[in-house]
């Protein structure tokens, strides 16, 4: 059921995006990213997003706005932890993996492929 | 003169001319393309998920060996010259996902690695994804911080 | 104290009195542009667009040298025979333009008119031809789709999805001598109208067409004016990449203001790549209008097909930084007639 959902949730995330970015000609890809991003960063303030991934699993983990989420995720468990140390210390807890890996794998692309038109 | 005048005059409702003139996107079809290739991925995530689930021992681990996964993914797609295509063809549906994220790193290092791999790749390896990073941590630690501040929390 | 001799036709218009000659051209394309409808036309393809090179920049100057240098075999002439390089790209600083007047060792004239430097240069250079100033003169350019793309938009992988308005940019490189008209059997340049920089608000930096079609139309009503001249006066008038888009806007530009361009108008950027989807709306490029107009044009002039024609490209001004500040795009086109005796 999670499979229909994941499909279903990451689809609608994409396409609603795809909308805005029609009838909002002013927002490029880059904008309604960040947007996206705040989104789901904002919405997991309270857990709500956290929610929607226990839900849609990867249709929600997978959308950028699940990277925003994943951020006040880390804030948040800090914090509780920390104090005020854990709104430094917590933001990349989750993310961090990510862009790690997103560095070490684009690099290595980098010196083995070349673009083409 | 008078031709002058008249064109001039044409300014001023030309943008309503090229309302009028442009060619229309069909919204419906680039948003259900979006649909189709946005939730693909996240299916595959799904699936990629449920696989380390039960090779991780805890969930946290299996989220991270997904996401890394999806963003391998994205890198090979990029180097490989697809991803382009997945995003011409679905538009939001590639950008969105994290394998998009990937392919703008990716697409960013493979490009600029030309001009040196320290004044070329690395300074610009970010230039289409810092945006992301740079809000996602401010509107995360703002978050937080309000919520820290208002009790609330895991 | 003899009077200067008036050559100003009009308020715009110069009319050159010997008015100078193509005697030599050549067009070197890309493998897309060889697989489009005008492929024929080009008289070299060649099939990767990096032609061996690891940069794109590298490509786009190496397009532009060879150009050049095959446009002074096709004239018979060597580069001590011409006097001026008049060149230019679309790249930061021109530097394809430069580096390739680096190797040919012409004094070095370098322009940027974005799209429109295929008529910028063969208008100056006919002016200082038919003026005394030089006895030949070079013209060039060349672009290249990833140099153009890395400098303007994204990353070439990078997943963006194109639109309808989108353009392609044309790959190759394209020359041409002008020489007093005694010197060999092209066509001749015989007026010259050029543009000043037309802003009608267009801040869509993916819909040049529309960003230039103004300037166009403005270019063009001047030049009809001056010259008391009208459609029918022409074979073909034909713009550099206006595209699909940009087209149907100039031409109901020109008709609000009661001019008829009929079946007589052609846009390069239209025809390039007829109906491929990755093109979009078309072709764009500096190169894409003197390709056709040295490809195309050139060719059906000598064939008979076109005896008089009206070339209007255009170009786009805008830099990345300028429409990240907000800025609109602003267009600019000039015109030259082109004519068989």
């Amino acid at each position: 059921m999670i499979y229909f959902w994941a499909f279903v949730i990451g689809g609608l995330i994409c396409a609603l995006t795809q909308l805005v970015h029609i009838y909002v000609p002013r927002l490029t890809p880059g904008h309604l990213l960040v947007g996206l991003t705040v989104t789901g960063a904002v919405l997991n303030g309270f857990g709500w997003y956290d929610a929607l991934i226990k839900f849609a699993g990867a249709g929600a983990l997978v959308p950028v706005s699940g990277f925003g989420a994943s951020i006040t995720r880390g804030v948040l468990q800090e914090t509780q932890k920390l104090g005020w140390e854990g709104l430094f210390t917590g933001t990349l807890e989750f993310v961090g993996l990510g862009i790690a890996a997103g560095v070490l794998f684009a690099a290595l692309a980098a010196l083995v492929a070349v673009p083409r038109a | 003169m008078d031709r002058d005048r008249k064109a001039i005059e044409g300014a001023k409702d030309y943008q309503r001319l090229v309302q009028q003139l442009a060619p229309k996107p069909n919204a419906a079809r680039l948003a259900a393309r979006a649909f189709l290739v946005g939730g693909t991925i996240c299916f595959l995530g799904q699936f990629v998920f449920d696989y380390f689930r039960y090779r991780q021992p805890t969930e946290g681990e299996a989220i991270a060996a997904t996401l890394a996964s999806m963003i391998l993914l994205g890198v090979v797609l990029t180097a490989l010259g697809v991803y382009d295509d997945v995003g011409q063809l679905g538009g939001m549906g590639a950008a969105v996902p994290i394998t998009g994220f990937a392919n703008a790193l990716t697409s960013a290092a493979m490009d600029f690695r030309r001009e040196g791999f320290v004044l070329g790749m690395a300074a610009k390896m970010f230039v289409i994804a810092g945006p992301v990073i740079v809000f996602g941590i401010l509107a995360g630690t703002l978050t937080g911080l309000v919520a820290w501040l208002v009790g609330a929390g895991p | 104290m003899p009077a200067i001799a008036v050559q100003r036709l009009g308020e715009y218009t110069v009319q050159l009195r010997q008015p100078p000659r193509i005697v030599g051209a050549f067009t070197l394309m890309g493998p897309r542009e060889g697989a489009g409808p005008l492929g024929q036309y080009f008289d070299a393809i060649v099939d990767d667009d990096m032609w061996g090179e690891v940069s794109a920049e590298k490509a786009e100057r190496k397009y532009l040298e060879h150009a050049a240098r095959r446009a002074l075999d096709q004239a018979g002439l060597a580069e001590q025979d011409v006097d001026y390089l008049i060149a230019g790209d679309l790249l930061n600083q021109i530097v394809s333009a430069t580096f390739s007047a680096r190797s040919l060792g012409i004094p070095y004239l370098g322009v940027f008119a974005a799209c429109a430097t295929s008529a910028l240069g063969l208008g100056l250079a006919a002016m200082l031809v038919d003026g005394g100033y030089a006895r030949r003169v070079l013209v060039a350019t060349a672009s290249h789709y990833q140099s153009v793309e890395r400098q303007y938009r994204y990353p070439i992988e990078l997943n963006i999805q194109r639109k309808e308005t989108n353009q392609w940019t044309a790959t190759g490189g394209a020359a041409a001598v002008v020489a007093p008209p005694g010197e060999g059997a092209g066509p001749r340049i015989t007026r010259i109208t050029f543009g000043r920089v037309v802003d009608w608000g267009i801040k869509d930096a993916n819909d040049m067409g529309a960003a230039m079609a103004p300037a166009a139309c403005d270019t063009l009503l001047r030049h009809f004016q001056d010259t008391n001249t009208t459609p029918g006066d022409y074979d073909l008038i034909i713009t550099g990449d206006l595209a699909k888009v940009g087209s149907k806007l100039f031409r109901a530009l020109v008709e609000r203001v009661g001019v008829t361009l009929g079946g007589k108008h052609m846009d390069g950027g239209a025809s390039m790549y007829g109906t491929a989807p990755w093109a979009g709306a078309g072709a764009s490029g500096s190169v894409c209008s003197m390709a056709v107009l040295l490809g195309y044009v050139y060719k059906e002039m000598a064939r008979g097909r076109y005896r008089r024609v009206l070339a209007l490209p255009t170009g786009c001004l805008h830099s990345p930084t300028t429409w990240q500040q907000g800025d609109s795009c602003p267009g600019i086109s000039h015109a030259i007639v082109l004519e068989t005796d």
